[in-house]
């Protein structure tokens, strides 16, 4: 009885309780199961974790467990600025992050600009299929292949340098300045060709009348592209750069770890991966999460920023 | 018009040259560990090898599918590949199909939503999430390199945006015929999107192939590691550790040819399927990109 005097009641617009409700349910419930498997897979790989910050905030010894290790407050974040081992990593990825942005924006910026030049169809594909291809490639068979190419004694970087050159042989990845030019230059090789797709589309997208309307006032090609292209990739390179810029305490953890050695740690040891090392070789458990934990609310608060930004810019959305 | 000028032919010319010498260059560092693959030991070994091979052989090669730790990592990567890209595909094909439906057909669609949204926004970090898996007693199993993984946001809001695109009628013609959600979705949902199910099938195939530290981390006998964290141990940590030390080791130099054939190898089946990937990614990723 009760059931059928809320039908009647309720207005359609209004709050789901009673039969309402059940009969909402009676649609949805599929859709409730359907979500399932991957609700109780993020609850226990993303979500539980994040209770596991609480140990940043304890002296966190495995055996006493969450509730037996001491409370330590902020110490560990304390020490993470008077450190000089964590201090050090945190400039090393602030310079390696932040080189690693202006080129992924500057190159394939260029690069689409140039390809975008090119009429014959098939040269083109082939251009770009040759480009995207390192990006497919892991860092572990990119770093086995430049621990290969770059060996100051054997390697074929070095062997077309002294022999073409007259250079002599070059640390690339034993020497600490030379280590950040390589990995600057050898997430270039692998991320630009990618970096380019969303320039061309971009370009692509771009009412031909424009241009047709420059030609008619006389411009020359540079002129379109200074006047017309460039000026219609603006809201994409700033919505790419904001994107970019939410990875400022990002060195890129694969590729420095399939890279380095003990002799580069003074300048191409990155947050990440000291925080494995401290972490998980070391055992410092509360003092990497600590770290972790830091690069987290940095990493939020950038995020949030930036994702405003960009939709302010170009109306940018996720979902 | 500006094709014709003399200045645009020029710089036409020079334009075409750089680009097809950037695209070599791309893909030269490949081509030369190809080569070294297929060099025999003692031109490998005194740095003549380039671009082409010198002294053509398969020994390289022979040894490395003769040794039985090599053998067995790969079984288990194609293993996990197999098996992650399956079970990654059902639950994310699952989970898309609520997400795309409008919040007035299914109200808790936004709560859900930001529910997958901050994981993005935030982890808990590596240590934690290394902890979890130790206390589900995932260690050294498969299942550590396949779940953690198994929600990848990016890829459910692709297959979300392309479920968007299906015409609402289908569906609507269906409810009214008496079809529940899962006979929708298995019936007429999954044939229309085939092209996106293979597409999205295929990152995450790369995606596990690729895959290394979760392997170094959750695995901790060396002969159960997934092919790319054995290729890690033994390319990586043993290389870059001696590169700046004055003499290399004799062992490493002998091994030059056999490591560049791993190297090929751990390589192959990525260039396999890249023919194929290269049909849909850019696709897939402006879609992800730009939404109008």
């Amino acid at each position: 009885m009760g059931s059928r005097t809320n039908r009647n009641t309720i207005p359609a617009a209004g709050p789901l309780h009673g039969a309402r409700f059940r009969r909402m349910f009676r649609y949805t419930w599929p859709l409730h199961v359907m979500l399932l498997p991957a609700v109780i897979l993020v609850l226990l790989f993303q979500y539980l974790p994040m209770l596991g910050i609480v140990m940043a905030f304890q002296d966190f010894k495995p055996w006493t467990g969450f509730t037996g290790s001491e409370w330590v407050g902020l110490d560990h974040f304390r020490s993470i600025f008077e450190r000089k081992d964590s201090t050090q990593v945190i400039w090393n990825t602030l310079i390696i992050a932040s080189l690693k942005i202006v080129f992924i924006i500057v190159i394939p910026v260029a690069f689409a600009l140039l390809l975008n030049e090119i009429r014959h169809a098939v040269y083109k594909r082939t251009v770009q299929t040759l480009v995207y291809l390192p990006h497919f490639l892991s860092w572990v068979i990119l770093g086995g292949i430049l621990a290969d190419l770059l060996s100051p004694q054997s390697g074929l970087v070095n062997r077309v340098l002294h022999d073409w050159f007259g250079i002599r042989p070059v640390f690339f990845l034993g020497d600490g300045n030379w280590f950040r030019f390589t990995v600057v230059a050898s997430h270039v090789w692998k991320e630009f060709g990618y970096g380019t797709i969303i320039y061309l589309a971009a370009l692509a997208g771009i009412n031909p009348s424009l241009y047709e309307a420059a030609e008619v006032d006389g411009a020359s090609r540079l002129q379109q592209t200074l006047y017309v292209t460039l000026p219609s990739l603006v809201p994409i390179i700033v919505v790419c750069t904001t994107l970019e810029l939410s990875n400022i305490l990002n060195g890129g953890f694969d590729q420095i770890f399939n890279l380095y050695n003990p002799m580069v740690y003074a300048k191409g040891d990155i947050i990440d991966t000291f925080v494995y090392r401290v972490g998980i070789l070391d055992q410092q458990m509360s003092f990497s999460a600590a770290i972790g934990v830091f690069k987290s609310v940095v990493s939020l608060v950038l995020i949030t920023a930036v994702y405003r930004i960009a939709h302010k810019v170009a109306n940018y959305r996720i979902f | 018009m500006y094709h014709k000028t003399p200045s645009y032919r020029i710089f036409s010319i020079f334009n075409h040259l750089l680009l097809a010498f950037i695209a070599i260059l791309c893909t030269l560092p490949l081509i030369h560990t190809l080569a070294l693959s297929l060099s025999g030991k003692a031109p490998a070994n005194a740095n003549l090898v380039g671009l082409i091979p010198i002294d053509f052989t398969w020994d390289a090669y022979d040894k490395t599918l003769d040794n039985p730790d090599f053998l067995r990592s790969l079984y288990v990567a194609v293993i996990r590949t197999v098996a992650g890209t399956l079970f990654g595909m059902l639950v994310i094909f699952l989970a898309a199909y609520p997400l795309s439906k409008h919040g007035s057909a299914f109200r808790s669609r936004q709560a859900y939503a930001w529910f997958f949204i901050v994981t993005l926004l935030f982890n808990g970090g590596l240590i934690p999430t290394y902890m979890v898996v130790q206390k589900l007693h995932l260690m050294n199993s498969i299942w550590a390199l396949i779940l953690p993984v198994t929600v990848n946001i990016w890829l459910l809001v692709l297959m979300m945006s392309f479920f968007r695109h299906i015409p609402k009628e289908l569906e609507e013609s269906s409810l009214i015929d008496g079809a529940g959600h899962f006979r929708i979705l298995f019936r007429i949902f999954l044939p229309i999107s085939m092209p996106a199910v293979a597409t999205l099938s295929l990152f995450t195939m790369v995606f596990h192939w690729n895959s290394w530290f979760d392997g170094l981390i959750y695995i901790t006998q060396a002969r159960n590691y997934p092919l790319s964290t054995f290729l890690q141990t033994i390319l990586v940590q043993i290389d870059t550790s001696q590169l700046s030390t004055t003499g290399q080791d004799m062992q490493n130099i002998s091994n030059t040819t056999v490591k560049a054939a791993q190297i090929f190898i751990g390589a192959l089946p990525i260039l396999a399927v890249y023919p194929f990937l290269q049909k849909y990614f850019v696709k897939g990723m402006v879609l992800g990109a730009i939404k109008e």
